[in-house]
């Protein structure tokens, strides 16, 4: 697979991976977009991995735009063969899914959804063949997400689900998108998920909430100290279903300043991981255990 | 006492608004920054504060304010002439206020964006390196939020180095006009445009459209542009104008279902699943920020070394412009 090199403007470098999503994509864009902030070269402003493309903002009075583009693609030969490892972070996020919230918003703005009778959770169950919004959810909080861009707006991820492509959930945005979308909302578009970090306008459909603060610039909770933004591309995520009463208890616990996410670092292989992607799942999680 | 002003009207979409911030678009926060740089860092030179101190960014109609000191004032940018207790004095001045004033502005007869600098700037604390707001991540600015009538500005101290030169030359000023070239590079997934479609973007006239703001300008008047037609790759989208969601470099140009191209500014979302079809070049994103809805624009591409080339010419007017205050 070969990279494709394109220049936004003068201050920009941007490199499709591949037209299509994978993870072997999104790898290769992280293997180089890591070695390149190792270099730590002078006139690179901004590292941006992406899904299956990465971006660099850079100043061109600093680093030609030729010896950036040399730089990274002496990296992608440097790397075409390299062992995909990766050491990152597992963070478990809890969500209150079919919440009375993401429920209300889908109901104000059904006209603009594919199917007006139905409910967003209702909905991607039956296109993606499960038998019910309970089973679907178990779909979705069984297996892991990789964070694979972080943005749109401030600090919201977008996940892919770490199964086989067969398996994994996919749905279409909103035919026009909402002008509302509740903050905090688990929601899903194409093959990625997403929460959105505020408050506003968005297209995905809605399947929860999650008490858990991931964008928040006073920078109150004890995992955000270090950034105000939890996400970085690289995290492996879990969803844990909640009850509203643990959702209740979650926010009582945000306000008091004394709410925590279990976080915690692991490696991941994606040789190991493609071999067999749900044992490999299990032992990430540590569900054996 | 602290130095302040009262914002006692807000203007239609008054901000706090400076250098901007850089290092975190990979988080989704852009740099947000005066959307005429230019044009903030003269109005400060001309109140004697470092050029790159907080100001108003004020968008077609500006604020009233109370003066609560005594400052410096300046407007540079949009063609919006400060009013001072009833009297009207002109822009690209630097005014002598007294505590109690009254300000308020004339009617934005030519540009889009006036920046207004005041001796001391104003002194917001900074978030991420910058006082710029930044609406959808409501951070910045005075307390993350969108400014509002009776809020307080608090004001820096003045340097106490006011400069004699107290009117700015016509031709140190940024050259404002209802018709404007704006000179892009093609690239990023042009590609994927029909040839018809290509050609038509470059060719006819856009204005434009009232949806237009810090985040993006959104152009209309064109010509639909058709794009290739194509299997749609996994993940990204059956249009053919989507992609998998990728980074946006700002300044860059999507055109979602081929209808109404949009330039993404300096509060631009960070990333998405539209193709972009050209990048505005960094010497003219500054001439985005001052054009009116109903203005018109034609693109035109360049290439690379026009475009560096074009960015040393916009280096050596900043550089005119801070000689023309250190004389």
């Amino acid at each position: 697979m070969s990279l494709r090199y394109t220049f936004g403007g003068d201050e920009f470098l941007f490199v499709e991976i591949s037209e299509a999503m994978s993870l072997e994509s999104f790898f290769k864009g992280m293997a180089i977009t890591r070695r390149l902030a190792a270099a730590n070269l002078d006139g690179i402003i901004e590292i941006c991995p992406a899904n299956a493309s990465y971006q660099i903002r850079f100043n061109p009075d600093i680093i030609s735009a030729e010896t950036l583009l040399a730089t990274l693609q002496g990296f992608e030969t440097e790397l075409a063969n390299a062992p995909m490892r990766m050491d990152t972070r597992l963070i478990e996020i809890p969500v209150f899914y079919n919440d009375p919230w993401t429920n209300e918003t889908g109901a104000r703005f059904r006209e603009r959804h594919q199917d007006p009778t139905s409910t967003d959770l209702a909905y991607a169950a039956r296109i993606n063949g499960y038998a019910g919004i309970d089973e679907f959810i178990a779909a979705h909080s069984g297996s892991p997400w990789f964070v694979s861009m972080v943005g749109f707006v401030a600090g919201l991820p977008f996940m892919f689900q770490m199964v086989e492509q067969e398996r994994q959930i996919e749905v279409p945005k909103y035919l026009r998108p909402r002008t509302d979308t509740p903050k905090h909302t688990v929601g899903h578009g194409g093959c990625f998920a997403c929460i959105y970090s505020v408050r506003g306008a968005g297209g995905y459909q809605m399947f929860g909430v999650t008490p858990a603060p991931i964008f928040n610039p006073a920078q109150e909770q004890g995992y955000l100290k270090d950034s105000m933004v939890l996400f970085r591309p690289g995290d492996i995520v879990r969803f844990k279903p909640i009850s509203r009463a643990e959702y209740d208890t979650a926010l009582d616990a945000v306000a008091a300043g004394t709410f925590n996410l279990n976080i915690r670092p692991v490696s991941f292989d994606l040789a190991q991981f493609l071999h067999n992607p749900s044992a490999y799942n299990r032992q990430l999680l540590g569900d054996a255990a | 006492m602290s130095r302040h002003i009262t914002l006692l009207k807000p203007g239609l979409a008054t901000s706090i608004q400076d250098q901007g911030r850089q290092g975190y678009y990979h988080l989704g926060i852009p740099p947000s920054g005066a959307m005429d740089q230019y044009s903030f860092r003269a109005a400060n030179l001309l109140v004697g504060n470092p050029e790159t101190a907080a100001v108003l960014e004020c968008t077609l109609m500006g604020p009233e304010l109370r003066f609560d000191s005594d400052a410096v004032m300046a407007v540079a940018g949009a063609e919006m002439v400060p009013i001072i207790d009833g009297e009207k004095h002109p822009t690209h001045t630097a005014i002598a206020v007294k505590a109690g004033s009254h300000v308020r502005f004339g009617v934005m007869t030519l540009g889009a964006r006036a920046y207004i600098a005041i001796s001391g700037g104003i002194a917001v604390p900074e978030v991420l390196g910058s006082r710029s707001f930044y609406n959808l991540g409501a951070i910045g600015g005075l307390d993350g939020k969108k400014l509002d009538t009776g809020d307080v500005l608090p004001l820096g101290e003045p340097s106490g180095s006011l400069h004699s030169h107290a009117e700015l030359p016509e031709n140190l000023r940024q050259p404002l006009a209802k018709q404007a070239d704006i000179r892009v590079l093609p690239g990023l997934y042009d590609h994927r445009l029909s040839d018809e479609g290509r050609e038509t973007f470059y060719a006819d006239s856009w204005k434009v459209a009232s949806e237009a703001d810090r985040i993006g300008y959104r152009y209309k008047g064109g010509r639909p542009l058709a794009f290739q037609p194509r299997q749609p790759p996994f993940g990204a989208g059956s249009d053919p104008s989507n992609i998998v969601d990728a980074p946006y470099p700002i300044g860059s140009i999507q055109v979602p279902a081929g209808v109404e191209p949009i330039i993404l500014h300096r509060d631009a979302v960070s990333g998405g699943g539209y193709a972009m079809i050209a990048t505005v070049i960094s010497a003219d994103m500054d001439l985005i920020g001052q054009m009116q809805p109903n203005y018109s624009t034609r693109f035109v591409a360049v290439d690379m070394a026009e475009a560096l080339a074009a960015r040393a010419a916009y280096q050596q007017r900043l550089a005119d412009l801070r000689a023309f205050f250190a004389a």
